[in-house]
């Protein structure tokens, strides 16, 4: 296994790699249609840190990416904050979300948790519904500032920013599962009992990745305002935002790293094809049977197809 | 008399079922308990209650002289109270050598390479050395049994609790779990055995309490438990009593 100082100078390199790619690909749709393949691994990165390590089910993951929408279309808004503020105030603000619905739900196991997160997201979303400075049902015009001129455009510049999302995202996760961290999410997945009586605090390592989880999901919504340059709560809080932050790693895999960000590049990619040739609204459904085919056959995602096939011979 | 584990008047009681209590046990350092009593005599309720993963409703538990009562289980474990479960319990998706490193992350047995040493030393009293590198999912009965004890013990517990831990195993698996149990107390380890094969019990134990109905009929020698009528009537009914 690559050693982390190496992995990280590794996703460096793919970050500074990913400052020359205009030069190189000269039509902004591509970055257009990148941004949102990046955008998923970053989500289901996050959701695979409380979801796949410590094997607690988040079903909203929309309410954490819309609460860093919002958190960075209100900064920009009210301060003209930079992007780097945005990302800040989202991480913030997914933390302690993170945090407050573990707290409240994370003592008693299983599907009480999952049945938080899907009111976590009916609650944020009402109440944005109900705030007139955030647009209200009807939504925030976003006037954000010109990129830096180096990127040539808007698609491009939000596109930098999320592969760089995207790499820091996957670095914190790899770490997170080599160090004692991940040995013990893994523990309290396969036998919370047993995980406390070995000395394992549970309720804190879950906590801890509750707002792991929650600030990266936040931090991955919060381009989204900049890149629409409009944000409504029906698209921030969209089930297809939840749906797929649950079905990419599941694909994938969710007890490593790799598996998230190979589910995400396989169905977002698809979604994005299909959406430009079928039609947007076949995602939903390419999601639905996908998922159902991978949960009957490989329950393990591809990775764990691999791993049984290389037992099996 | 010394005593390391004292569990004074402890109840529990699930709705308005009351499952134990209350019941007054001592161990004391390096000894050799058996715990015994039909399916539903509240062995598992006492010893969850004592290891921290049921909050009793009343009474004291105190071990090394401090009140543990109301601390989680991790922080029991932490002071040297380890458990095996009756249905082993093992971290699926890790392999053995990774299961066994858990515990140490937490207890401050030193990090990387003197840690594995540590871990392969009891992998190896354990006869698990073999299997070192292998998923957890892969072990027999026997092996996932030794698996849970040298969790167990990675941690230098003082007190072990092994519930059931011969459960489903055959006679010479039982021997070999035996002379494991007996090892490791001889090394200093007080060791509580729940178990439901009486021979193993009677054989391990010296001093065995019987419960039955949350509350303890007889305590003494294997001889004297074994002699006692109301444990006779507990196993074998009205018509063998003595």
């Amino acid at each position: 296994m690559m050693r982390m100082p190496l992995f990280i100078a590794v996703a460096a390199l793919v970050a500074v790699g990913g400052l020359f790619l205009p030069l190189v690909v000269p039509n902004p749709f591509y970055f257009y249609a990148g941004y949102v393949v990046l955008q998923y691994m970053v989500i289901a990165t996050g959701w695979n840190i409380l979801g796949g390590y410590a094997g607690y089910t988040n079903f909203g993951a929309s309410a954490f990416f819309g609460a860093g929408a919002y958190m960075a279309a209100f900064l920009l808004k009210a301060f003209g904050a930079p992007m780097l503020v945005q990302l800040i105030g989202a991480g913030c603000i997914g933390v302690i979300l993170g945090v407050a619905t573990g707290y409240l739900t994370l003592r008693i196991q299983g599907i009480y948790f999952a049945i938080a997160t899907v009111a976590l997201v009916v609650v944020l979303e009402t109440l944005v519904h109900n705030t007139d400075y955030l647009g209200g049902a009807a939504g925030l015009q976003v006037l954000a500032p010109a990129p830096p001129a180096w990127f040539g455009g808007q698609p491009q510049y939000v596109f930098f920013i999320m592969l760089v999302l995207t790499v820091s995202a996957v670095v914190v996760a790899r770490w997170i599962e080599v160090s004692w961290i991940g040995r013990s999410l893994r523990a309290i997945r396969a036998s919370e009992p047993a995980a406390e009586c070995s000395g394992v605090p549970t309720l804190r390592l879950k906590l801890l990745a509750c707002a792991i989880s929650g600030g990266i999901m936040s931090m991955a919504g919060a381009p989204y305002a900049t890149y629409s340059s409009y944000v409504d709560p029906v698209s921030a809080f969209s089930l297809t935002v939840g749906l797929n932050a649950l079905a990419m790693p599941l694909i994938g895999g969710t007890r490593s790293w790799p598996g998230p960000v190979l589910g995400a590049l396989l169905l977002a990619s698809v979604q994005q094809v299909a959406t430009v040739t079928i039609s947007s609204e076949f995602n939903i459904l390419a999601v639905g049977v996908v998922l159902i085919a991978f949960v009957a056959l490989a329950p393990e995602g591809l990775l764990g197809l691999r791993a049984f096939r290389r037992r099996v011979s | 008399m010394n005593v390391l584990l004292s569990v004074r008047a402890v109840e529990k009681s699930f709705g308005a079922v009351r499952a134990l209590g209350p019941v007054d046990v001592d161990i004391r350092p390096r000894e050799r308990l058996g715990l015994i009593g039909p399916n539903g005599s509240g062995k598992t309720t006492l010893i969850n209650c004592i290891t921290g993963l049921f909050p009793p409703d009343a009474g004291v538990i105190v071990f090394k002289g401090i009140d543990i009562t109301h601390e989680p289980a991790y922080r029991r474990a932490r002071r040297g109270l380890s458990r095996s479960f009756q249905i082993p319990r093992p971290f699926v998706g890790m392999t053995v050598l990774e299961n066994l490193l858990v515990p140490m992350d937490y207890l401050g047995k030193g990090g990387g390479s003197e840690e594995i040493a540590r871990a392969d030393e009891v992998l190896a009293s354990v006869g698990l050395i073999a299997r070192r590198n292998d998923p957890s999912e892969a072990l027999s009965q026997l092996e996932l049994r030794k698996l849970e004890l040298a969790r167990a013990l990675v941690a230098e517990p003082e007190v072990l609790v092994a519930d059931e831990a011969m459960a489903g195993l055959s006679e010479g698996e039982i021997d070999d779990i035996l002379s494991l149990l007996f090892r490791l107390n001889e090394s200093g380890v007080a060791v509580v055995m729940i178990e439901h094969i009486m021979h193993a019990v009677m054989r391990f134990s010296e001093r065995i309490i019987c419960l039955e109905t949350g509350k303890i009929i007889a305590a003494g020698t294997p001889s004297e438990v074994a002699d006692n009528p109301l444990v006779q009537k507990v196993y074998f009914g009205e018509q063998n009593h003595r």
